[in-house]
């Protein structure tokens, strides 16, 4: 049994992702409390790059093999389990990615450990994890202990600051060895997006524009935007029925369900039929001229304002 | 040519041996009659299926002769008709996974006009229910049925909240669970009266309207469903069943008079389907019911402006409502009516029946303009040139749809839609200040 | 191929969801239920595999007393068979669903079980793993491509990461996946199919012994506030501008955010 706070590195291409540093820094700040260690655990192959970014654990876990090049659900839990029994930590945390969940559920199942998820808060009482999970959607917070004491934890992206976690540091590498394998599952090939016309649902960032927009020429200014925010640009549906932008980035009920992280309306009237398709977005910020427009009922931030007028100066913002 | 002349037959083909015209001997090859084509070549299984059907039997009575071609709204901004599909049948298409299926509005004005009683409101459900037991089914229009088996509503919006509306409305709205004694008039308010933003405004209309005429009324609120009738029409007849059994159980419940509804397509389930699923009663649609009490409305109003009235299907047409919703209009002070060319018996479908509020996405491929577009343009030129006309309506699916395309048709501020039932409202409060 | 697919019911979002009376549940009086929607997809890809592939697609769902329904459902779209399994007052923790589902597949042949992902209740934990580590097979979860080997003997897999990048997976039979979309949308079950099942099916059932918990405590459920209108951003376009901008910083949102 013991204090620490474990956290398993997620890592892609060689580069440690963002999920595992915000993990990083809540697990300083807990381990800080318990007066355990923040350790993270490492499997990969050639692991010594991405320990180098490990600064903010005050011990990192490594397994260094060939077997590891790639991600594996099977591999990473047959290593896993073990590093987990021996070290009977308070807390193990996950990011709620694809291979976290491969990795939690599996790994609670086989060490009897209870498993918070979809969780974004983490705290300590009495010295025990209390959780606060997202429940249905999000429409329900659910702040939850383990019955013993100790669990895990799969994190929601975002729940952290990620800078949290990127302390300089050299903490003490414990290499393992040699790891527990399981090849039933083979790593084949990483796939990128494929190129061509945007796949809207995918967008984290969308700007999206109504027939507040007036003209077709005035899109460029909206594309300019959307490029100037790493998003792409949605329609309602007046402008994909006039064919300026294909049916394919239309928004709505006759249209794609989008779930950006940014939704960016731009004189769109909010129309049921709209909303049907966006209101789901994480965050909604609606420039409309018309105060009473229905979109500002669902956005989190509203202007009442020309949509050209705020387009450039916001492009010109984040430009400058 | 005289018929005597010796023939004869060369590799299976029949000539006259001589041929001779006015004397002029024209024997030869070209002249050769080709044995007679017969209508036994065409595959007949198709229309055997589809005559096989509950509702389908009268599509085979076609006989081509174009009347209902020209007088199909659908015909008017593409290609189409009862003929049109006739004629596909007859070549072996069974319509299953043919566009054509989803296109017709039910509108019933080919079956006005067709001399064999050819009938698409029951043609088309009976062959868009073995399409969607096949699985052939638009996915915007299974959206659809899944948020009317889910949440007794096209939108998919909390049952609770089918009441919603009623804060806003100004006066009390009883809900008849909470009454416990009998009333005179359940109103049922249907979904799009009940949900959407504007038709609340009608919904909340009708509520003052029927306080002012002192009608003792009640809803059903929560436990009301959606009638169901345009997922009957769209080929879901088992989530007709289904809804109308919710419906039945919820009317049976309570004692009332007569059931008073603000949409026609409930209209025509309540009045034409309901009966054989064990619910009789008398059905009046809002316009049936107040047309008879315009005596007794204080009109404090005058409402100036210039009026067209576009007859929904299923209360025009398909159930033969012309002149209540024409008398309402009549005698609100102030406002001067005016057809549209289509009008009464020949009025032209706004798009939305039979499925057609659910299918934009399917039908806009196949067509140049939506009929609703269509449809605002002849409002537009009845009433709408000097800036003030008003296309009013008479069911809840319509201002929707209606007001989308006086947008997209460059007529905003010409045309305004209202319900009837608004401009009721409007002329029974005092002017506006 | 002999293909599994483990549902279950969980709250319709339609509906407002309220917290009960001691603050740890919810108010479940007025809830009505849904089919998971990534069990809907689940289904539709073995439906799609079984039909390339052959074989048959079993359904199994925890008997609560209500997934009558839910399995007729399945029998609709194209299942060959339903199951109910255990007998339980109500949906219970993943932990103690995967526990029942593993039992119930002890004893039955499968090459193939799929499962949604994840659901919105899944407090616990994903069901999918947890099934697969009790029965010592491998599992991926976010799975949006599935293709079963020609010999049968293995599956191959994309495993969908953030951005759109997948990682092909190479998976030894048997298996369990965790589907997070399927190559159709989910199939339209009838309604006048559904109705008529309900009367007609034949509905197998496995008795499992299902104990234990999830091993954790709620201490309170709350509804999170959420403003119901919108915060207005007032003055020049450049004022709005910087004002979104710094809205945007402050999430990470952005060019600067993805790196
Ligand atoms: C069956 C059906 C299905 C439908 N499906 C969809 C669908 O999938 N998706 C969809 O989007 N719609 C759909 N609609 C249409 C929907 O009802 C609305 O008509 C449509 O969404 C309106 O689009 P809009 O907001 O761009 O246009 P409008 O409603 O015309 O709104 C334009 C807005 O821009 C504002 N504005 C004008 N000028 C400026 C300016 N300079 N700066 C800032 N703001 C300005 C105005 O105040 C107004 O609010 C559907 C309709 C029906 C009936
Ligand atoms: S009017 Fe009747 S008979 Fe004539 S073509 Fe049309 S469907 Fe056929
Ligand atoms: S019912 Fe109406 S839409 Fe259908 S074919 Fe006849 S005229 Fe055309």
């Amino acid at each position: 049994m013991s204090d620490d706070i474990l956290v398993l590195v997620e890592h892609r291409a060689g580069t440690v992702l963002d999920p595992t540093f915000e993990l990083l820094g809540r697990a300083r700040a807990l381990a800080a409390e318990t007066g355990g260690q923040a350790i993270a655990v490492v499997l990969g192959s050639g692991v010594d790059p991405l320990v180098a970014t490990l600064g903010a654990a005050d011990r990192v876990i490594a397994v260094d093999d060939p077997a590891f090049a790639e991600f594996s659900p099977s591999s990473y839990q047959a290593a896993l389990v073990p590093i987990v029994r021996d070290r009977s930590p308070r807390l193990v945390l996950v990011a709620n990615t694809g291979p976290g969940m491969d990795v939690a559920s599996g790994l609670s199942a086989a060490t009897g450990l209870a498993l918070a998820a979809y969780a974004t808060g983490v705290a300590l009482e009495g010295g025990a994890p209390v959780v606060t999970c997202q429940l249905y959607a999000g429409k329900i917070d659910a702040r939850v202990r383990f019955a013993d004491g100790r669990g895990i934890a799969t994190v929601v992206a975002g729940s952290f600051p990620v800078e949290s976690g990127m302390a300089a540091g050299s903490p003490p590498v414990e290499r393992l060895g040699p790891p527990a394998t399981d090849g039933r599952i083979r790593f084949k090939a990483l796939l990128a997006p494929e190129a061509g016309d945007v796949d809207i649902t995918r967008e984290t960032v969308l700007v999206s524009v109504g027939r507040g927009v007036g003209e077709q020429e005035n899109l460029e200014l909206v594309e300019e935007l959307a490029t100037a925010l790493g998003g792409a640009v949605s329609v309602s549906r007046p402008l994909a029925d006039a064919g300026w932008l294909p049916r394919s980035r239309q928004v709505g009920k006759s249209g794609l369900k989008v779930k950006p992280r940014l939704y960016l309306a731009l004189g769109i009237s909010g129309a049921p039929e709209h909303l049907e398709g966006m209101r789901g977005a994480d965050l909604i910020i609606a420039v409309n001229t018309d105060p009473r427009a229905p979109i500002f009922s669902v956005a989190h931030y509203g202007a009442v304002a020309d949509l050209l007028d705020v387009a450039q100066a916001l492009t010109r913002r984040l430009a400058g | 040519m005289q018929r005597e002349l010796p023939v004869i037959k060369v590799d299976g083909v029949t000539e006259l041996e001589h041929a001779v015209v006015e004397g002029v001997d024209i024997s030869g090859h070209w002249n050769r009659m080709f044995t007679q084509r017969s209508i036994t070549e065409y595959p007949t299984e198709a229309m055997d299926w589809i005559t096989g059907l509950e509702g389908g039997e009268s599509l085979r009575n076609c006989y081509q002769c174009g009347k209902c071609v020209p007088v199909c709204p659908v015909n008017h901004v593409g290609d189409y008709g009862p003929r049109k599909l006739n004629a596909k049948v007859i070549r072996g298409n069974r319509l299953i996974d043919d566009p054509d299926l989803w296109l017709c509005t039910t509108c019933g004005n080919c079956y006005r006009v067709c001399p064999k009683e050819v009938n698409p409101i029951q043609f088309m459900p009976a062959i868009r229910e073995q399409a969607v037991l096949e699985g052939n089914i638009p996915d915007e229009l299974s959206d659809v049925f899944r948020n009317l088996q889910r949440t007794g509503n096209p939108m998919g919006e909390s049952p609770r909240k089918r009441a919603d509306w009623i804060a806003g409305a100004g006066v009390e709205i009883p809900v008849i669970s909470q009454l416990d004694r009998p009333v005179d008039v359940l109103w049922y308010v249907s979904d799009y009266t009940s949900y959407h933003p504007r038709g609340q405004d009608a919904a909340r209309a009708m509520a003052r309207v029927l306080t002012a005429l002192g009608v003792d009324f009640a809803i059903l609120g929560p436990e009301e469903r959606s009638d169901g009738d345009s997922a009957r029409l769209a080929g879901e007849t088992g989530l007709f069943e289904l809804l109308a059994e919710q419906n039945i159980k919820a009317f049976s419940r309570y004692e009332f008079k007569r059931l008073v509804v603000m949409d026609p397509h409930a209209y025509n389930a309540f009045r034409n389907r309901y009966p054989a699923l064990g619910w009789e009663g008398e059905v009046l649609h809002y316009t049936q019911f107040l047309a008879p009490l315009v005596d007794g409305m204080r009109f404090l109003s005058r409402v100036e402006l210039d009026v067209t009235y576009h007859d929904p299907c299923y209360l025009g047409r398909n159930n033969g409502e012309y002149d209540a919703p024409r008398r309402l209009l009549e005698a609100i002070p102030g406002i001067r009516l005016a057809e549209m060319p289509h009008n009464r018996a020949n009025g032209y479908c706004c798009g939305g029946g039979g499925g057609g509020m659910w299918l934009d996405g399917t039908v806009a491929g196949h067509v140049s303009e939506r009929l609703s577009e269509r449809r605002v343009r002849e409002a537009v030129a009845t009433v709408g040139t000097d800036g003030t006309g008003v296309l009013s309506v008479a069911c809840p699916y319509e201002p929707s749809r209606f007001e989308d395309a006086v947008k997209s048709t460059g007529n905003d501020g010409r045309l305004v839609v209202r319900d009837i039932i608004e401009l009721l409202d409007q002329a029974m409060q005092p002017p506006a200040a | 191929m002999e293909f599994i697919v483990l549902l279950k019911q969980v709250p319709d979002l339609a509906e407002e969801l309220e917290i009960d009376a001691d603050g740890t549940d919810l108010a479940r009086d007025w809830l009505s239920y849904v089919t998971s929607e990534w069990d809907e997809y689940a289904l539709e890809e073995a439906l799609q595999l079984r039909d390339q592939a052959g074989g048959s697609v079993t359904c199994l769902a925890l008997d609560t007393g209500s997934v009558d329904e839910l399995l007729a459902t399945c029998l609709a779209r194209g299942a060959d068979r339903v199951v109910k399994v255990g007998s339980f007052e109500r949906q219970p923790a993943s932990h103690v669903a995967a526990a029942a589902f593993a039992a119930a597949l002890r004893d039955m042949p499968h090459h193939l079980v799929l499962t949604g992902v994840q659901a919105i209740d899944d407090l616990d934990g994903q069901v999918g793993p947890l099934v697969a580590t009790l029965l010592d097979l491998p599992h991926v979860s976010v799975v949006t491509h599935i293709a079963v080997g020609p010999d049968g003997r293995t599956a191959t897999v994309h495993q969908e990461y953030a951005g759109g990048v997948v990682a092909e997976l190479e998976v030894d039979l048997p298996a369990t996946l965790g589907v997070q979309t399927s190559r159709e949308t989910p199939r339209y079950a009838p309604v006048s199919r559904v109705r008529q099942l309900m009367k007609t099916m034949e509905v197998g059932s496995v008795e499992v012994s299902a104990d234990g918990g999830a091993g954790l405590v709620i201490e309170a459920m709350s509804v999170p506030e959420v403003s119901a209108t919108a915060e207005m951003i007032a003055g020049s376009p450049d004022a709005i501008a910087e004002r979104i901008a710094a809205i945007l910083a402050e999430r990470g949102i952005g060019k600067a955010a993805v790196r």
